[in-house]
């Protein structure tokens, strides 16, 4: 018998340092294991308000409703406050939210708005814009290091 | 056999879908995104494909927390449109064809891809938005379809390397199939968009086009992208082009445009379009 091991395998990536690179992305919390095991209530009672009659309880006593969950007080006050970017680090995701602001009849980019430093008219004109530029808002570590670069320019001209 | 005669790439905002479902692709606002579809609809109408392998992505609708598989595939009968919130989608439900989807779903795994299979689930926007961006309000949809869903929510999401051989597997699968059936693959999602936190609405109209640049003739670097790349370019929602990836694996070595459309904004998102037919080269016999 003939074994074909074929081509040997490719060392993976490392783990820590795969995730190591995503605390510095400037202004974004991605959807890591860490934060899928943290906000695993949070993103299943928002799952649930795609049941009509959960949404219709939910809304006759929000409070009542949320103390059915295994969510933290500090949760449940910013899932009361509709407090998003709170929301996301304590382990919320997006899309299990986004069933929070249609319970609310909220558009979602009007909801999207309110992670922001904008108010809705003026993010919705900057979509109409172009968007938001990446330049600037692509590392922590490269507007920390040019930040620091300008203020020896600065310096300098003193 | 069967064969995969052509790939095309979509996003899937939800919006479309409300512009589509209230009559709204002609205004100012929809219209200039609507238009680089019209091509697509016309050559739909001559391609009649059979089957539509529809690479997506379920947004906490199918599938929550509970389960999260990396690559699952639909061989079910039929699926109904998903309510997301606010109600169902009025569109037609989607027909599977279980013969094809079951010996693509054994043939990935003898070819070592562990795929999940799906014999009941209801399909969302990620699924039903392509089929009105290309076929408009039809009674039926023209074309049996085959969902292919991907985990881009829960990271490690599948890396672009992994989904470009999947679609190779996928090409291999679809020509060990005796029926002969027009097939073809649809990636969907995308492109730069953001959704969350301060950096919100983050669009990259340059690193888009780049991406859809590389998607065109034999070149295969898009496949050795990172995912911090798309993070850092495209925004936390834009790694969902890596589904762009598995079409473009599955139409082999070399394609050829046949049509494009970019646009910005979209609610959130950068709007991109693609359809692209693989150039088989010839064999010169010796």
């Amino acid at each position: 018998m003939t074994i074909d091991k074929g081509a040997p395998a490719k060392a993976p990536l490392n783990i820590h340092e795969y995730l190591a690179e995503f605390d510095d992305i400037p202004g974004t919390r991605v959807y890591t294991a860490a934060r899928a095991r943290k906000g695993y209530h949070i993103n299943q009672f928002a799952m649930s308000l795609m049941k009509a009659e959960n949404r219709a309880r939910f809304k006759a006593d929000e409070r009542a409703y949320l103390d059915e969950w295994k969510i933290s007080e500090e949760a449940k006050q910013a899932l009361l406050a509709r407090d998003y970017n709170a929301l996301l680090d304590m382990g919320g995701n997006v899309y299990f939210l986004s069933k929070l602001f249609s319970s609310d009849g909220l558009p979602f980019a009007e909801a999207v708005s309110t992670m922001t430093d904008m108010t809705w008219p003026e993010y919705r004109q900057m979509m109409l814009d172009g968007g938001r530029s990446p330049e600037g808002n692509r590392s922590i570590k490269e507007n920390l290091a040019a930040a620091a670069a300008r203020a020896q320019e600065t310096g300098k001209d003193n | 056999m069967a064969r995969i005669t052509a790939g095309v790439g979509s996003s899937h905002v939800p919006l479309l879908g409300v512009a589509v479902d209230q009559g709204k692709s002609n205004d100012d606002y929809f219209g200039p995104i609507f238009a680089g579809y019209e091509w697509t609809r016309q050559w739909e109408k001559e391609q009649k494909p059979d089957v539509i392998i529809l690479v997506y992505n379920d947004h906490a609708s199918a599938f929550d927390m509970k389960i999260v598989p990396t690559f699952a595939i639909g061989c079910g009968e039929s699926y109904k449109p998903a309510d997301e919130g606010w109600g169902p989608r009025q569109v037609p439900d989607v027909e599977g064809h279980p013969d094809l989807a079951w010996h693509i779903a054994q043939s990935l795994i003898l070819d070592e891809f562990d795929m999940t299979i799906i014999n009941e689930m209801d399909v969302d926007h990620g699924l039903t938005v392509p089929l009105s961006m290309m076929f408009g309000q039809p009674e039926a949809w023209p074309a049996k379809i085959i969902p292919l869903a991907v985990n881009v929510v829960t990271y490690p999401v599948p890396s672009g390397n992994r989904c470009w051989a999947l679609g190779e597997a996928i090409k291999r699968a679809v020509e060990s199939f005796p029926e002969d059936l027009n097939v073809q693959i649809w990636g969907t999602g995308g492109m730069s968009h953001q959704l969350q936190g301060k950096r919100a609405g983050l669009l990259n109209r340059e690193w888009d086009n780049k991406f859809l640049d590389m998607l065109i003739g034999d070149t295969d670097a898009a496949r050795w992208i990172p995912h911090i790349e798309y993070l850092r370019e495209t925004g936390s929602e834009g790694i969902e082009m890596v589904m762009w990836l598995i079409m473009r694996g599955a139409l082999g070595e070399k394609t050829r445009l046949l049509h494009r459309h970019y646009h910005i904004p979209c609610s959130n998102t950068a709007i991109g379009h693609i359809v692209l037919e693989p150039v088989e080269e010839e064999t010169v016999p010796a």
